[in-house]
């Protein structure tokens, strides 16, 4: 076992996981705000954020599917150690963390079901950069907001899927911004 | 004039203050102790512990004690501290087949192999008032034996033999935990029995009453009643294999009941089962025929809208602590929603005089 | 406290319920279901509240607990003791100061500013319990935003009464797709549920759900062309601050049933008397 796999996670769990929650949760209720998220250090290729994230949110009872370069030894030793969150496929994942063109294609994540739309995929996506870009528009959004995407199409798809759908986070350095598939993208 | 009303948090404290002495009552009299009330009130301290799933008879006698004897209040005690209790695992499926008897018997055969055992029951008891109770409880020893030890074979699987008994196929599928994951409706009767074994046994009663006055009749036998102590065993990964951690004292009720064949199945006899905590028999024959009539659709019979037949009814609504504590909130302040309706019924009455006086001027 | 993890619950909750929060959030309106936790105070007394903050405060945060608007209720004072001791927040009864407010029944008066988290105490969550009792049904009729029920409900009481006979937990839409209770606020405060600045989250705790009002969020009260909603108020003037755009409670203040009307929101009506308004009834 690598020494940085036992390293890495909240210095204090309880306290570094709120003040994280509350970066994710804002950002979810805002979407195209960036917030600061830190606490974290887990190995590469994993981000701060990213690893921040996935501490606050993720155990046993989520299944994470690690896409593309994700899916290393080094990232599933550590979340292994600090999450004992099971890895699976794409079809049966809670979280889906990866690089956008790793995630591809976005169709065989669960989108949850009419009656429980909440039984659906978050998609924790690494960028390597943060800037305006698309429009956004819909809950949390005063009159609108922009945040660069990897591209539009995709989340004007998920958007019509509504309630059912996907939500994504994206992580980059210590920072991250979300788009809940409430919002519309142009 | 009016000056707002300050100093909850004062009352708040002085209400706590005053409740710890009624507690305690009258101080020449001497103070229970947890181990009294563990040893002479088991059988609250069985309710206690079986509602509250938690096994532990100290800590539901602490529980008993601080709740100044309400059942209630105590279970919620003891449910308020086990879920903040961390999971090490679960424990292998207990096998009663293996349980040291107490207590056994059945209302359908006279004799059975392993043989009937009354055990310490109330049943035929003359329910007089023991007034030397009153002044000396010592007792003799009651005669004792050896406890039959090895498999004590339930009496369904004698039926079972001869094709009468409904199959009861082994599953090993992992039930749904109550406590980690919301209800969810249809509910599986694995999760029935889970909420039926922590629900309250006065509403489990209640319903199981109802059923045999014909309420969704289902003609139960208790096919056999056993109370005793069984192994709990859990695997530890480390070691490759699974140990006893301890024993448990359970109630287990099988009831045989009637059942006159439907599309697929043949006349056969069907079951109800029972398993609680610690001494617990009216619990665990209630809970076998609540669950019984709740197994309408899998057996294919009707439904004839009785309470004890419609699983969301039961579940909902079987819980002592969501329903006690839903019950009681009313006693909270609710002047804004009600100052809201007094606007409201204030309107809709002048509106009613005014129509009043106008139609009498027509 | 130390036996006791930060804000009482254990990690493994508070994740839990985190994740249903996100859920809440990303579909405005719609009920996540989530394995409530027996929690130290009864289920009907603010359990579900009481998880939502305990997932949401950091040891940073200014808690504010109100019930019936005010912060020196009993359940409020326990509530927010409650906090003190096992998340050592800093409390408070100023609403602007506050970063978390718990409510019951009431929105405070002073419009909410970003940054805030608005948790509301809900003891029914599902807006159509009382038109059909079945979870089974509820839950299909929501998937099939099928809500005739409600406005056939809405509009016998406007044939029956001539208005709609609701007053408190007045049913919302929200940007268009889910109806929601909003708690039982009355009537008067639904205005403010919608384009707010704050998160707003509502947690039922016996009955097992979770759902979210993201920041500026459409929330439309039901209501029918020909009888538009109306928010309503005691059609006088807080006895003790004079306010005039504030709910109010009504006091009977003597054995003759004599009557006097003051803001339920103390926070508010305390801030208006420091700014000098007084009115004639007030010492």
């Amino acid at each position: 076992m690598q020494a940085n796999t036992l390293s890495g996670g909240f210095a204090d769990p309880a306290i570094g996981s709120a003040h994280a929650f509350r970066s994710v949760m804002e950002a979810m209720a805002r979407p195209g705000t960036i917030q600061d998220i830190e606490g974290a250090a887990p190995p590469a290729p994993l981000s701060p954020a990213m690893g921040a994230v996935l501490l606050t949110l993720c155990d046993t009872e989520t299944p994470i599917y690690l896409a593309g370069d994700m899916d290393c030894e080094a990232a599933r030793a550590w979340l292994a150690f600090h999450t004992g969150a099971p890895f699976v496929g794409p079809a049966h994942c809670m979280f889906a963390v990866g690089k956008w063109d790793a995630l591809a294609p976005l169709a065989v994540y669960p989108i949850g079901t009419s009656e429980y739309p909440d039984r659906s995929a978050t998609l924790i996506v690494e960028c390597s950069e943060f800037a305006a870009g698309a429009t956004l528009t819909g809950p949390g959004i005063k009159d609108q907001a922009t945040l660069s995407l990897p591209e539009v199409e995709a989340f004007q798809v998920n958007r019509t899927l509504f309630p059912l759908g996907l939500d994504f986070i994206f992580t980059c350095g210590e920072r991250l911004a979300a788009l809940p598939r409430s919002t519309k993208v142009s | 004039m009016y000056v707002a009303v300050k100093g909850g948090e004062r009352a708040i404290e002085n209400a706590h203050a005053w409740l710890a002495e009624e507690r305690r009552g009258n101080t020449d009299i001497a103070e229970l102790s947890i181990a009294q009330i563990r040893e002479q009130l088991s059988l609250a301290v069985n309710r206690v512990m079986a509602e509250g799933s938690l096994y532990d008879p100290d800590l539901a006698a602490l529980a008993i004690k601080q709740a100044r004897g309400d059942l209630i209040e105590a279970i919620f005690l003891i449910r308020a501290y086990r879920t903040t209790l961390p999971r090490f695992g679960a424990s292998e499926p207990l096998d009663t087949g293996i349980m040291a008897c107490d207590r056994r018997i059945s209302a359908t055969f006279k004799d059975l192999p392993g043989g009937q055992v009354l055990g310490p029951t109330f049943d035929y008891t003359h329910r007089l008032l023991n007034f030397k109770l009153a002044a000396d409880g010592e007792v003799t020893k009651a005669p004792s034996r050896d406890a039959e030890t090895g498999n004590v074979p339930h009496v369904t699987e004698f039926l079972n033999r001869e094709g009468l008994m409904e199959e009861a196929p082994h599953d090993d599928t992992p039930p749904p935990d109550l406590t980690r994951e919301p209800l969810e409706m249809p509910a599986d009767r694995a999760l029935r029995l889970q909420a039926l074994t922590r629900a309250d046994e006065g509403f489990t009663l209640g319903l199981a009453y109802s059923t045999q006055r014909g309420y969704g009749r289902n003609h139960a036998f208790v096919g056999e009643l056993r109370i005793g102590s069984v192994p709990v065993e859990m695997d530890i990964p480390e070691l490759g294999f699974a140990v006893e951690i301890g024993e448990v004292i359970l109630t287990e009720c099988e009831t045989v009941n009637q059942f006159t064949g439907s599309k697929t199945e043949p006349p056969q006899f069907t079951r109800g089962y029972g398993l609680v905590f610690g001494q617990t028999e009216r619990k665990a024959i209630s809970m076998a025929l609540v669950d019984r009539a709740l197994r309408w659709e899998e057996l294919g019979e009707d439904n004839v809208g009785a309470p004890a037949q419609d699983a969301e009814f039961v579940l909902y609504h079987a819980d002592n602590i969501q329903a006690t504590g839903f019950l009681e909130h009313i006693k909270l302040p609710h002047y804004v929603d009600f100052q809201s309706e007094l606007e409201l019924v204030r309107k809709l009455r002048r509106e009613a005089g005014a129509q009043q006086v106008q139609e009498a001027a027509e | 406290m130390t036996e006791y993890n930060f804000a009482y619950l254990d990690e493994q909750t508070k994740r839990m319920i985190r994740r249903a929060i996100l859920k809440g959030l990303a579909i405005p309106g719609y009920q996540v279901p989530f394995a409530s936790r027996e929690m130290p105070m009864p289920y009907g007394w603010g359990t579900g509240g009481v998880q939502v903050s305990a997932a949401v405060l950091t040891p940073k945060d200014t808690f504010k607990v109100i019930d019936q608007g005010a912060d020196d209720t009993t359940n409020a004072v326990s509530i927010r003791t409650f906090f003190q001791r096992t998340a050592g927040v800093a409390t408070t009864t100023t609403t602007s100061d506050a970063t978390v407010i718990q409510t019951r029944h009431r929105i405070p008066e002073e419009p909410l500013h970003e940054g805030q988290i608005l948790v509301y105490q809900v003891p029914i969550p599902e807006p159509l319990r009382f038109l059909e009792p079945r979870e089974s049904e509820t839950r299909k009729m929501h998937s099939l935003e099928e809500y005739g029920l409600m406005h056939v409900k809405l509009y016998e009481d406007i044939s029956r009464h001539g208005h709609i006979a609701t007053s408190y937990a007045y049913p919302v839409k929200v940007e268009g797709r889910y109806v929601m209770d909003p708690s039982p606020i009355p009537k008067f405060d639904n205005p403010k549920l919608g384009d707010m600045a704050a998160i707003q989250l509502f947690g039922a705790g016996r009955e097992q759900r979770i759902y979210a009002l993201p920041p500026y969020t459409q929330v439309v009260s039901l209501d029918f062309e020909d009888h538009p909603f109306e928010a309503s108020k005691a059609d006088h003037p807080c006895g003790m601050c004079g306010a005039t755009d504030s709910y109010l409670d009504e006091l009977i203040i003597d054995d003759a049933g004599g009557r006097m009307f003051v803001c339920s929101d103390t926070d508010y009506c305390e801030v208006r008397q420091a700014a000098g308004h007084k009115r004639k009834d007030a010492a």
